[in-house]
């Protein structure tokens, strides 16, 4: 069944124009970088000072975040953050999961400030969205309400 | 291998090429249980996914068990052009790697 899934989805992929190259390029593996502390910390602030450096967040009006106010199912909650402002991370905070920290993206200097993703929600929580430009922090909120918890099933 | 799958659309719209791209994981947390023996399912997911254009990375990211089962990740960057090939390559918490190209449209 998985090897007819996997023929499957080459056959799929070929018809994109998509070279699947499954496992045959191994990326240089940077693990190190992986934040885990950050990761690990059970606060808003800690994550960021983890992260960071600094959990001094500045509200700013320019970051847009693109999220439904309620989500049915926790699991899988789309997200979308953009911003016209020159960014060099930005990081997403979920202030009420077990480990507020959800995703962090380093932008190279070609990105625009715009990321879009899927992630899990435990309960109604503010959704934050961390953008670093220029050395400093600037944060936008949502609330998301959520009916099904994503965590812990 | 049926696990290590990314699929990877390109596109350059203006000057600005958008990528999206789903890869298929499990995206397990660690907190959820195995309802017949009680016992934990181990944490399983995506630590790092790194999309590089022309050898440049245009995007690194650091994720943790809060993004969604089946990841989908999208970017815009600048500096593409038609023909242009962009390479998404992710490695788990378990040393699980996988990588795949596509060509921008």
């Amino acid at each position: 069944m998985k090897r007819r899934t996997f023929l499957k989805g080459t056959v799929a992929g070929g018809m994109l124009g998509v070279a699947a190259s499954a496992g045959l390029l191994a990326p240089r593996m940077v693990l190190a970088a992986w934040p885990e502390k950050a990761f690990k910390a059970k606060t808003v602030d800690d994550a960021l000072n983890a992260l960071l450096g600094t959990s001094d967040l500045s509200e700013s009006g320019d970051i847009k975040i693109k999220a439904p106010d309620i989500a049915e199912n926790g699991a899988v909650v789309p997200i979308t953050v953009s911003t016209d402002m020159k960014a060099d991370s930005i990081s997403v905070v979920i202030a009420k999961n077990p480990s507020p920290l959800a995703c962090s993206f380093d932008l190279g200097s070609n990105t625009l400030g715009f990321v879009s993703t899927r992630v899990k929600m435990g309960k109604t929580s503010d959704l934050i969205a961390v953008v670093k430009s220029g050395g400093k922090l600037h944060s936008a909120k949502k609330t998301v309400k959520v009916t099904i918890g994503g965590c812990g099933g | 291998m049926a696990k290590k799958k990314i699929r990877i659309r390109a596109k350059l719209k203006g000057d600005v090429a958008e990528v999206k791209a789903l890869m298929s994981h499990p995206m397990e947390t660690g907190l959820r249980k195995n309802k017949k023996t009680g016992k934990k399912i181990p944490a399983h997911f995506i630590k790092e996914v790194i999309c590089e254009h022309k050898g440049n990375k245009v995007l690194v990211a650091n994720w943790s068990v809060a993004v969604s089962k089946n990841p989908y990740l999208s970017f815009k960057f600048k500096g593409a052009a038609k023909g242009d090939m962009v390479k998404i390559s992710w490695s788990d918490n378990k040393g699980s790697t996988a990588s795949a190209e596509a060509k921008i449209g």
